[in-house]
């Protein structure tokens, strides 16, 4: 007897339809747990207080500024160069072997284990430049870190808009910069900053890198300049989840909750501004 | 002015590119040197295949062995796990879900992507090593299978998004051929539009192993860290990502640890490289 | 659409002219570091003696508000470490230094003066489930290093011991290695058994400990909670055993105890000196006490 094809084709269907729910569900469970026990952690207090008594009381404030710093610093690192790198790339660099050795590796760069750029950042900027442990440490460590990450989006939105656009401006007589400033970039801004605020996010919530290029386990006052430690939410979680013995469950989850919130925030930003790319594209 | 203007700006993206290519250029060159200059002390036999990793111990021992099998085990674990229900998820979303539901399903994939690492690590900590060591009946919860579970949901959003866009890449007349023969819609799906996208779905595959086995800390909060050989998958083992992030702290520099741990570095390195070079050469045979 | 354009391309510099503003004047800011740089001191190493620093740190910041005291974990390694590559001002360590790191620090310039600033006893617990409560040495020796792995050869139960240990970079897995596996006999080369599970730090050892009949480990007294159970420990039959209390650390009876110091280039002088002085006061001491650790005097 041959097996009926659509009987095949429901019990299909309802596997496929199995699979997805198993991979979604535990990001509803994820973010349940987190939110049911942080939550009441969580109030002006918690947000803008330094830790007291050994990380089990008080909040969370320097690790939070500490982490902006860090974005702060990533960006002011890596933005300029990872867009310029990426207009030098898709606009002026020739098309020869070269370049595409260079595509290659950048493409393959943004896989690298992100704490091989820990190791990278620790050996180079800490120790071999003599920055020592330091914002400004860590914030070029992310900002090499996300700079394959920015200049590939760059890429992507770049080439995306099409040749006839070049074309035109320049057959009117418009020089190059002017070309790119006026009909390419304005087309593949969406798609940059989408890129761009995936790497802010990305920045913000590992830890590996910064492990050992800037994170201080205990710093109550926000940091006096670049050259200075401070502490930084993800690594902060790390500590008190693993480190710090008899910490409140609710401090512990509510720091969970602080980093998530504000990583998930900035990748919802990049996934409605992106949405709207999509929707305004009409070549 | 305009001129010098103009000028002036395209030195600036020059600059920025080359500066870009000369960091990239410096990553390679600096993870060799310092990872290199371990074999003038150890030989690169005994680092591979050395089975006993005490690198503090006089005299010290750094066979990479146990690590890189510890590395394997979670990794296999996790792709074992990961691929089946990533890729038949992908194909529910490109093929069966209406545009509404799909639009959600997407977003509620990449929010994977967003969960740091170690908020990942902490929620396995605390609900999931617990719970392996009681219903698996463990000597404890602390086991390559927790980390690959773990590993396998964060390998998800890599997988779904890049094997869904080969899925939705094939052209639609191949399925609609397949359905005017009279094929089911799972026929078309099975037999024409799978194995149209199939070097799409290995770059996704691809993609989402590096992932897997370049995590670090989720790993490192659940696998146990046991520099021990791996007989299943219900021991613990340690990575060469948690090794390196676990030990490299205390290493004095230009100590033969040091440069052990770059040398580590340099083997992820590596073991990355190939992983994103095949997927970026199936991507681009996917494109042809 | 033109207007449109250049307005989303100002939106677009504006950005990238804000950060770099913002670069700038952090640099200019740095540009005078001197007057800051006395006010801070980086502390850096064992992560037993971590949460101690921190107490520390917390209460000498509240009597001096102009003060920054930074403190890391990682390990007495990672301290020492530091403190020879100048990136740390004081090394905290759960271990003398060993002579090839006195050398390494000569070989920097870096001369490590060492002070004893508080006592540890290492506990050795097992989950309040387990029906052990007492062991000898040569026992923990054995299990440590994979001879014995089943509770029924130490008077146990019929289940599997799983070892947890502290990772490779931590004073107290060395001290543990020289003191209870090799029995404090410099000639012997007993390593832990590769099995043994190397956890990031002392809390997570307690916390596997808590909810794991089978685990046994070790780590600084002010670790332990009710949800572990401390072993009382015998140099061998013929001895007695004794828990680590505060009296039995104080006058040597409890076997595995040490001296936690720290470590400072030169001798201590300025905002360190102070750090350091009133770490020693009877205030400073009292902390010690208050996170369970012994005080020195």
């Amino acid at each position: 007897m041959k097996p009926n094809p659509y009987r095949t084709e429901r019990i299909a269907f309802t596997l496929l339809l199995i699979s997805t729910v198993v991979i979604i569900l535990p990001v509803f469970f994820i973010v349940f747990i987190i939110i049911q026990k942080g939550f009441s952690a969580i109030s002006w207090e918690f947000l803008t207080s330094i830790p007291k008594m050994g990380m089990r009381e008080g909040g969370i404030f320097p690790a939070i500024v500490g982490t902006l710093y860090l974005v702060l610093g990533t960006l002011i690192f890596a933005l300029p160069l990872g867009v310029f790198s990426a207009i030098y790339l898709t606009e002026y660099a020739q098309d020869n072997l070269l370049t595409r050795l260079i595509k290659l590796a950048i493409i393959n760069l943004a896989g690298v284990p992100s704490v091989v750029y820990g190791l990278f950042g620790l050996g180079i900027f800490v120790i071999f430049l003599k920055l020592g442990a330091s914002i400004l440490a860590g914030s070029l460590t992310l900002g090499v870190m996300v700079l394959p990450i920015i200049i590939t989006t760059s890429k992507e939105a770049l080439d995306s808009v099409p040749k006839s656009f070049r074309e035109v401006s320049l057959s009117l007589g418009v020089s190059k910069w002017q070309t790119i400033r006026y009909s390419v970039l304005p087309h593949a801004l969406p798609g940059i900053l989408t890129g761009i605020i995936l790497a802010i996010s990305r920045a913000a919530g590992e830890t590996a890198p910064i492990l050992f290029t800037v994170a201080a386990f205990y710093l109550p006052k926000l940091p006096h300049s670049v050259f200075d430690q401070a502490m930084a939410l993800p690594y902060h979680l790390y500590v008190i989840s693993t480190q710090v013995p008899n910490v409140e469950v609710k401090i512990r989850y509510g720091t969970a909750l602080v980093l998530m919130m504000i990583v998930l925030s900035l990748n919802l930003a990049a996934i409605i501004l992106r949405s709207q790319f999509r929707k305004r594209k009409k070549w | 002015m305009k001129h010098f203007k103009e000028f002036l700006i395209e030195k600036v993206i020059w600059f920025c590119g080359v500066t870009s290519i000369v960091i990239v250029v410096l990553i390679f060159i600096f993870l060799l040197k310092e990872g290199l200059s371990l074999f003038k002390h150890v030989n690169l036999v005994d680092f591979l295949f050395g089975r006993k990793w005490y690198p503090i111990s006089d005299p010290p021992h750094f066979g990479i062995f146990p690590l890189v099998l510890g590395s394997l085990t979670v990794t296999l674990g996790a792709t074992v796990i990961a691929v089946p229900l990533g890729i038949a998820s992908a194909i529910y979303i490109a093929e069966i879900a209406s545009p509404r539901i799909k639009e959600i399903l997407k977003s509620g994939i990449e929010m994977i992507a967003a969960i740091p690492s170690v908020v990942i690590g902490f929620i396995g900590m605390t609900t999931l090593v617990p719970f392996i060591k009681h219903y698996l009946n463990l000597p404890t919860g602390l086991t390559a299978f927790s980390g690959a579970l773990m590993l396998a949901f964060m390998a998800m959003p890599t997988i779904v998004s890049i094997a869904e866009d080969a899925i939705t890449a094939v052209p639609h007349k191949y399925k609609e051929a397949a359905l005017a023969l009279g094929a089911t819609r799972w026929q078309a799906i099975w037999r024409v539009v799978l194995r149209a996208a199939s070097s799409g779905i290995v770059a996704a595959i691809m993609l989402g192993i590096g992932r897997v086995i370049g995590e670090t800390m989720a790993v490192m909060m659940v696998t146990g860290n046991a520099a021990h050989i791996p007989e299943s998958l219900f021991e613990p083992v340690r990575t060469m990502t948690a090794t390196i992030a676990a030990e490299m702290g205390e290493t004095v520099q230009h100590s033969e640890h040091y440069f052990a741990l770059f040398a580590i570095g340099i083997v992820l390195f590596i073991i990355t490289f190939i992983i994103n070079l095949i997927a970026d050469l199936s991507i681009h045979r996917h494109r042809e | 659409m033109t207007i449109l354009t250049k307005f989303k391309f100002i939106r677009f510099v504006v950005p990238i002219l804000v950060f770099m503003s913002c670069a700038l004047s952090c640099e200019r800011n740095s540009q005078n570091p001197s007057i800051q740089k006395e006010h801070s001191i980086k502390i850096k190493g064992s992560d037993t003696m971590v949460n101690l620093a921190q107490a520390w740190a917390e209460a000498f910041m509240r009597d001096h508000p102009q003060s920054l005291i930074a403190v890391t974990g990682g390990g007495s390694g990672t301290g020492i470490a530091a403190l020879i590559s100048s990136t740390c001002d004081i090394a905290e360590t759960s271990r003398k230094m060993k002579p090839k790191e006195q050398e390494e620090a000569k070989a920097n310039g870096i001369n490590p003066v060492e002070m004893t600033v508080a006592l540890d006893g290492l506990a050795v617990v097992v989950n309040p489930e387990n029906p052990i409560d007492r062991l000898t040495i040569d026992e923990l020796s054995d299990i440590f290093t994979g001879k014995i792995r089943n509770w029924k050869d130490v008077r146990g139960e019929d289940l599997p011991i799983v070892l947890l240990s502290r990772e490779v970079n931590s004073g107290t897995h060395v001290y543990f290695k020289e003191h209870i596996l090799r029995k404090g006999d410099p000639k012997r080369t007993e390593e832990f058994d590769d099995r043994s599970l190397l956890m990031p730090s002392s809390q997570s050892i307690a916390d596997e400990i808590a909810q794991n009949p089978n685990a046994i480990g070790y780590y600084g007294i002010g670790y332990s909670s009710p949800t572990q159970k401390i072993l009382a420990i015998a140099q061998d039959y013929n001895h007695p055993y004794f828990l680590p209390t505060i009296e039995n650390i104080k006058n040597g009876n409890y076997y595995i105890s040490r001296p936690l110091l720290m470590y400072s280039n030169g001798e201590p002088a300025g905002w360190i000196k102070d750090f350091i002085d009133f770490i020693l006061s009877p205030e400073g001491q009292k902390i010690v006490e208050d996170v369970d650790f012994v005080p020195i005097q």
